[in-house]
């Protein structure tokens, strides 16, 4: 067997940190937020950043030889791929254009022998087959090829992303940045397991992950980065998920334990009650929700990717245009007036943070008053008849909230966006927070954020309902997630709730709920097309 | 050395360039041995001319819309009030505080207007701007030739209709502005009066960017998906950056015109918003963000070349203030496609 070896040596956010990976091998490398995880990848990959920076230091040792990857073209002559945290992909491309990009496949003509290869044409069905051929050995028969980018949902994106990588020929070693972050767990699970049937063809993977239960699944080693140092790289046999996580922060953590159930959520009157609720949200789109929502419980909200759960919240607050009927403690709720909505003190924590949540450029103080600013007047003070923002009392909120949810950062002035993206929800949470909401809607809570943030804020959620009383909506892609916290939780497939379990119910029952529709979907195929027409 | 980086990043390349020339012009004055009292003068009352010009631009970035092309909108109603107040004989500061509020109420009703046409064509804002910018002040053009509203024979061609091109306020409200309170400092005087109305207009803008409405226009301008989240009606808060920054060209037109001494009508407001662009550019903003700050540093900056380097050609070559002229068409035009070439702005 032919070995391949890598070996970095780095300084700044690494601190000599060698890890070596066998041809054929899938590494998982794990870290908290910050640890250098993605410096790492992207020394690897000849990022721009790292030589706009100061280059790195050490070597890197690819099939035996040294080699100088100076930029993301040398890694791929080189049979380097990376799928990004972020997806790179074009909009209003199809998917296999995306898949072939910059890779064409194209046709010589008349024009073309003059002139030369730029002016060849693409040949679309020999791209397309390419592509779809991928696809297939992915497990993604009912997708279309020549389905446009914008159209398809988040879960889906990630498989184009990888499908790009697997479709070049040379392809030796695919970096993964989280790739199942966005993934519901059905589809994490398909993607990990058509990620090792690849690497069991030769092809090696190096996947980031913050779910530590896939990565002793399906790698065979694992490495774990603490502070830009190397803790360990060992094997995943007899690992548990505790022994990784101990290594990760460096001090023994229980995993989300479950809180204690209460009582009086199933006895709570009805707060909500949703009829017929249907959200043009692309990608995620509502398709009649009949729902009811007791005073007092947190409800989660689960599901896939792409089949609406996260367009609910949204179309409740007039975020996504929406028709339907929504009654609140027995009134009728007017979706499009968000401002109205907001006055009735029911808050929403979007689950696009960095977009909607947060205003990335203000400052942390800004971010958190602001709400509160705008619908209850709060953080002014009169001069002269004209309401002012009164800066003291917002600092002094911030730093309360600061405190209180421990957002690591160097002062209240500082701009969100120099924030880590746990620190960010928080800021989320402590903006809806400062409304002092009744009810609060709050989508895909700790999606990308490490498990110290992860744990604490689910955590205070709990505290939240049942100290402060608040009746909360949770929506989220990890049913372990919904089942530590939530009184009851609904499931979401095909823009309708396919079913209400309590958290207790055994996981082959939510896998039912989810994946009845799979299997429906895969015969019809009709939801691409509706997904296509623009809003 | 890293002092020195942090430094020339918290500069900025373009601002750089414009500091080194004026150094260099302001070296070449004192070896031409050139009146460097009077030009320090002409600099000052040149800043307060100009500047609401510049405090115009404020508004409009602060509302996510980017620069006002179209700020002669603005002029023309002030320059529309100002002829006015010639014709109804107002004089002194009465006159002067008549045609600003007169303006002003002008330009927020079509400022009004404007906002609405921008929020329907969002995305291209500027080019918009430009366009409307060209095409109201040649309507204007007809509209001088016909208004029925004057007849003072300062104000009239001496035979035919419409109103003369240059209306002068000599004996109206020439240089009230420039001379209250005005006291010299060796050999440069300081026009105190137009001091005090710009530091009034930066008050006034700084004061609402403290108000609630202030706070939530520039949340909404930074990002409208957060705004809409909580409840912000972005298009009102758009509306209103364009009804402030049209008002601020009102004003600015009515302190301009008593600094030189006469309206300049017709085809004059057309080219009167690019210098303002430069200037509030050239102060280190973006089309994302602006502030006082890069107002004051950018009038400065830009106005002190205008008036220095026409001085300085005109002993260093023959025929040099043509030469001037065209530096002044560079340096405007091309700090404006400077700035445009990165409309993303300096990472800050």
């Amino acid at each position: 067997m032919r070995n391949i070896g890598k070996e970095y040596y780095g300084v700044r956010v690494l601190k000599n940190v060698s890890i070596r990976l066998k041809k054929g091998q899938i590494l998982a490398l794990l870290g908290e937020n910050g640890a250098g995880k993605s410096t790492l990848m992207n020394i690897l990959f000849g990022m721009g950043v790292i030589h706009d920076t100061g280059g790195f230091e050490g070597e890197i040792i690819f099939e035996g030889k040294e080699v100088k990857i100076a930029k993301p073209s040398d890694a791929s002559e080189l049979g380097i791929g990376m799928v990004h945290q972020e997806f790179m992909l074009i909009d209003g491309y199809e998917i296999a254009e995306n898949i072939r990009l910059n890779r064409e496949i194209s046709q010589g003509n008349i024009l073309s022998r003059i002139f030369g290869k730029k002016l060849e044409l693409l040949d679309r069905r020999a791209m397309r087959m390419e592509a779809r051929k991928t696809l297939d050995s992915l497990g993604l028969e009912a997708l279309d090829e020549t389905v446009e980018v914008e159209n398809i949902s988040v879960g889906y994106k990630q498989f184009v992303e990888i499908a790009r990588e697997l479709n070049k020929k040379n392809i030796k070693l695919v970096v993964l940045d989280e790739p199942t972050a966005v993934l519901t767990e059905g589809e994490a699970k398909q993607f990990l397991d058509s990620v090792r049937a690849f690497s069991r063809q030769g092809i090696s993977f190096i996947f980031i992950s913050h779910r530590l239960e896939e990565a002793i699944e399906y790698a065979d080693t694992a490495a774990v980065l603490r502070n830009g140092e190397l803790v360990a790289q060992c094997s995943m046999e007899g690992m548990t998920a505790e022994k990784l996580s101990e290594m990760m922060i460096g001090r023994t953590v229980e995993l989300i334990k479950r809180e204690e159930r209460q009582e009086s959520a199933k006895t709570g009157g009805i707060l909500f009650s949703i009829r017929d609720l249907h959200v043009a949200m692309p990608g995620e789109r509502v398709k009649g929700v009949d729902l009811d929502i007791r005073e007092g419980e947190i409800l989660g909200i689960g599901g896939l990717a792409g089949h609406g759960k996260v367009g609910i919240a949204n179309g409740i607050m007039g975020m996504y245009p929406a028709s339907g009927t929504v009654l609140y403690r027995g009134e009728p709720l007017h979706m499009e007036d968000t401002l109205g909505t907001l006055k009735k003190k029911i808050m929403f924590v979007s689950e696009d943070r960095r977009g909607v949540g947060l205003n990335l450029e203000a400052s942390i103080e800004l971010n958190t008053v602001i709400a509160a600013l705008r619908v209850n007047q709060e953080y002014l003070r009169k001069f002269a008849g004209i309401r002012f923002y009164d800066h003291r009392a917002a600092a002094a909120y911030t730093a309360k909230m600061i405190k209180e949810i421990d957002i690591r950062c160097t002062s209240g002035s500082q701009p969100c966006k120099r924030l880590s993206g746990g620190n960010q929800q928080k800021v989320s949470i402590a903006k809806a927070l400062a409304m002092d909401p009744e009810v609060l809607f709050i989508s895909e809570p700790t999606r990308g954020i490490d498990i110290g943030a992860k744990k604490l804020i689910l955590s205070y959620l709990v505290k939240l309902n049942r100290e402060r009383h608040m009746t909360i909506i949770m929506t989220s892609s990890e049913l372990a997630e919904l089942r530590s916290v939530c009184d009851r939780i609904a499931i979401v497939t095909e823009g309708k709730v396919a079913g209400i379990l309590g958290p207790d119910e055994e996981e082959y029952k939510f896998g039912l709920l989810m994946s009845s529709s799979i299997q429906k979907k895969t015969g019809e195929g009709e939801n691409d097309e509706e997904d296509k027409t623009p809003v | 050395m890293k002092k020195i980086k942090r430094l020339y990043e918290a500069i900025g390349f373009s601002r750089l360039i414009i500091i080194i020339f004026l150094a260099i012009l302001v070296l070449l004055t004192f070896a031409l041995g050139l009146d460097s009292a009077g030009i320090t003068s002409d600099v000052l009352v040149r800043i307060g001319l100009n500047s609401f010009f510049v405090l115009a631009m404020l508004p409009m970035v602060e509302c996510g819309i980017g620069l006002n092309f179209a700020l002669p909108l603005g002029i023309l109603c002030g320059q529309f009030a100002g002829v006015l107040t010639v014709e109804w004989g107002l004089t002194g500061i009465g006159g002067i505080l008549a045609a600003c509020l007169l303006g002003s109420a002008l330009s927020a009703a079509v400022g009004f207007f404007y906002g609405k046409l921008l929020n329907h064509l969002r995305g291209s804002e500027m080019m918009v701007g430009t366009y409307i910018n060209f095409s109201i002040v040649s309507l204007m053009c007809i509209g001088w030739m016909l208004f029925p509203f004057f007849s003072d024979s300062r104000i009239k061609w001496a035979m035919g209709n419409g109103v003369r091109s240059t209306i002068t306020l000599d004996g109206f409200y020439d240089k009230v502005l420039n001379d209250f309170l005005a006291f010299q400092i060796g050999n440069v005087t300081i026009p105190t009066g137009l001091f005090l109305a710009f530091g009034l207009g930066c008050l006034a803008l700084w004061g609402f960017q403290k108000s609630k409405t202030g706070i939530m226009m520039k949340v909404s301008g930074m990002n409208p998906m957060f705004g809409k989240s909580i409840g912000i009606n972005n298009d009102r808060m758009r509306i209103m950056g364009t009804v402030l920054s049209t008002m601020c060209g009102a004003v600015g037109i009515v302190i301009y015109a008593q600094g030189i001494g006469m309206y300049q009508l017709y085809t004059a407001p057309r080219n009167m918003a690019f210098p303002a662009i430069a200037a509030i550019l050239v102060g280190g903003a973006t089309l994302k963000r602006a502030n006082i700050w890069h107002v004051i540093i950018g009038l400065t900056l830009y106005q002190a070349i205008l008036t220095i380097a026409p001085v300085v050609s005109a002993q260093l070559i023959d025929d040099g203030s043509s030469l001037s002229e065209i530096a002044r068409v560079i340096i405007c035009n091309g700090v404006i496609l400077y700035a445009l070439t990165k409309i993303d702005g300096r990472k800050v």
